[in-house]
């Protein structure tokens, strides 16, 4: 692994079914939130699933670009944003045309 | 249309209450995500890529107006004010909420629907023709047949844990209008040399990660053994269908696998042996059914004659009319499919628009095509420029059916979580392309669909054009196939070659289409001239 590369633990939040990011201490809807959990993060996903603050966690791998992490796979970098044909439905309306073409 | 009964009524609310339980102990913490998922699954609560994702039932896609607007009211109310209406003639809500699940059913329940069998290894909701009751060219209304089905199907406790989903298509026409042999059963209403109405049954068909059409395996079975057959092909599936191998367990790989005439065979024992142990219900029971899809009080001497006088106007009749069993009377289609738009979805305020025209102007009734357009099935010629206007100043006026820009898209990678790529961009500009250079009109009938990934809920076996998204190493790559069709011609479209990118494959749609506008000879769909010249001369243009 690069040395940008970092390890996010993402799910989706009990109650509401939104996508969560793991930030170190707690979740947030916000990808730019979210911390490299490293080697842990397969036991605080575990543990954070246990105490249900999240629903079905995964481990997201994603590499660090100007300052917001950007994960690998495409996926996830429309779970991070929002349906890429509903703009107005995504996290940050306001700058989603340009995050839109970041993503795919 | 049907009505609930106390029986259905008891059903639906016993079952709202069950799931409400269900979900209230999932969120306290008595039930783990592993403990919840099936029972989530068996009412239609997925979770998606964004949010939990509710699938409702439409059987048949048959909706009257209060059901219409009840889903309008859902949308608003509990998601963001829209609907995805569905290939399986269903809609879905993509941004639900686990807490509000229970009082969501509580809501549909109230207008006799529900989300039940919308997932899982069950019989899910019965489709039909969406011009069921309406069309000029039916022996029969198949919706009484779907509703008996959807009664004997509903909560079989020998059919709950199939090996796979099992998806049942009735249909009373010559024509198909509903994919109807790549069912898992397809069954037509026909009418025998004794004039007769029975059952023809077909059975393994389907799209999926290995598309099959369905073998014709009885010509002609009578109605009042039409739900002990149906429980025969169920029989042997169940008992032999594989639960080893997801991707061998629907009951096509069985068919194929046994040879039709074997399975066949084992049916027609299993039949014989099922004929005299009282599996079907009384015959009362279908004529009881059969008295709520009467036909409405169609007027008398409606003008049979249509002003086209306006080219606009003209044009949507054309094309987005169908004819009517009844002098005066036509099928009306509201395209979801502005260029450029999501196909499928609707806004509440859409929904509720469509309700209200369907009150005023169809007797109440709607029906969700598995095109992802809906119908007003009765509208008097009379009343059309009045329905197309008020359609025109919504918005939903365009006259696209069954053109390239009609094209069916799965949700895709922008909603889905088994998704390989995105297919609703890939429509958005297809259509929005086709309507900048003009070719719609000249490329005439054209089925395009697009599925995000081997699934094929986008049915792209089956397109005329067919695309299919795919991973390629992490980027979305897309597929190009040609010449299926879900119509009586059922057949399956086959790959070009390598695939494209997002925009690569929009310019080979358009060489495709190109091909056949210079090919063509008189008459000939798109579909046609490719089943008469092959697929050489498009490989040529695409990549010669
Ligand atoms: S075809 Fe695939 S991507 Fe499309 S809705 Fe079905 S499962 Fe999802």
């Amino acid at each position: 692994m690069s040395e940008n590369t970092m390890m996010l633990i993402t799910g989706n939040d009990l109650l509401t079914g939104a996508v969560i990011w793991w930030t170190g201490s707690d979740w947030s809807v916000h990808i730019e939130d979210a911390i490299d959990a490293g080697d842990a993060a397969e036991s605080i996903a575990a543990e954070q699933e246990a105490a249900r603050k999240v629903n079905v966690p995964y481990l997201v791998e994603s590499t660090m670009q100007d300052g917001v992490p950007r994960p690998n796979h495409i996926k996830d970098r429309v779970r991070a944003l929002g349906p890429t044909v509903r703009p107005d439905l995504t996290i940050k309306p306001d700058t989603a045309a340009n995050a839109i073409r970041e993503i795919v | 249309m049907y009505l609930y009964d106390q029986y259905d009524q008891a059903m639906v609310d016993a079952r709202v209450a069950e799931f409400r339980d269900q979900c209230q102990r999932r969120i306290d913490g008595k039930l783990t995500e592993d403990q919840f998922k099936p029972l989530r699954l068996m009412n239609g609560l997925y979770l998606q890529l964004h949010a939990y994702m509710l699938r409702v039932a439409v059987p048949y896609g048959t909706l009257k107006s209060t059901q219409m607007h009840a889903l309008a009211d859902i949308a608003d109310k509990y998601d963001r004010g829209y609907g995805h209406f569905t290939t399986r003639q269903n809609i879905q809500y993509n941004w639900i909420k686990l807490e509000d699940a229970g009082d969501i059913l509580a809501d549909l329940a109230k207008v006799e629907m529900h989300a039940i069998q919308t997932s899982g290894n069950c019989i899910r909701n019965i489709s039909s023709d969406h011009f069921a009751g309406a069309a000029a060219d039916e022996v029969a209304d198949p919706r009484p047949y779907a509703e008996l089905l959807r009664q004997w199907s509903s909560f079989h406790p020998e059919f709950s844990y199939l090996p796979r989903k099992f998806k049942i298509c009735v249909i009373a026409s010559d024509r198909d209008r509903a994919a109807m042999k790549l069912h898992d059963i397809g069954i037509q209403i026909v009418r025998n040399d004794a004039g007769e109405l029975g059952a023809a049954f077909y059975v393994g068909g389907g799209m999926g990660r290995t598309p099959m059409i369905a073998p014709l395996i009885r010509d002609f079975v009578p109605l009042d053994q039409l739900i002990t057959y149906a429980e025969a092909c169920l029989r042997v599936y169940n008992r032999y269908g594989r639960r080893d191998n997801k991707y061998k367990a629907r009951i096509k790989i069985l068919v194929h696998e046994l040879g039709a005439a074997e399975y066949t065979r084992q049916v027609e024992e299993e039949f014989a042996h099922l004929l005299d142990q009282g599996v079907e219900p009384p015959f009362a029971e279908l004529k009881r059914i059969r008295t709520f899809f009467e036909d409405p009080a169609f007027a008398q001497s409606s003008a049979a004659e249509i002003d086209r006088s306006d080219p606009d106007f003209a044009l949507w009749v054309d094309r987005n009319t169908h004819p009517h069993k009844v002098e005066g009377y036509t099928s009306a289609v509201i395209s979801l499919k502005p260029v450029g738009g999501i196909p499928g979805d609707a806004s509440a305020e859409q929904m509720h628009l469509m309700a209200d025209l369907a009150k005023d102007y169809s007797f109440d009734e709607l029906r969700v095509m598995h095109t992802q357009n809906i119908v007003l099935p009765h509208v008097a010629k009379s009343d059309l420029h009045a329905l197309w206007t008020a359609l025109e100043d919504a918005g939903l006026g365009s006259p696209n059916l069954d053109t390239v820009e009609d094209i069916i898209a799965c949700p895709g990678l922008d909603y889905c979580s088994l998704a390989n790529a995105r297919s609703i961009p890939v429509a958005q500009k297809i259509s929005e392309r086709f309507a900048a250079t003009g070719k719609t009109a000249a490329l005439g009938e054209l089925k395009l669909k697009i599925s995000g990934c081997i699934n094929a809920c986008g049915h792209h076996h089956a397109g005329h054009i067919g695309i299919l998204g795919v991973d390629r190493k992490g980027v979305e790559n897309y597929q190009l196939l040609l010449g299926g069709s879900e119509a009586e011609d059922t057949a399956l479209a086959k790959i070009t070659g390598p695939g494209f990118s997002e925009d690569g494959i929009v310019d080979a749609v358009e060489k495709a289409a190109d091909v056949y506008l210079s090919a063509r000879e008189d008459g000939e769909r798109f579909l046609d001239t490719y089943r008469r010249i092959g697929m050489a001369p498009f490989k040529e243009a695409l990549y010669g």
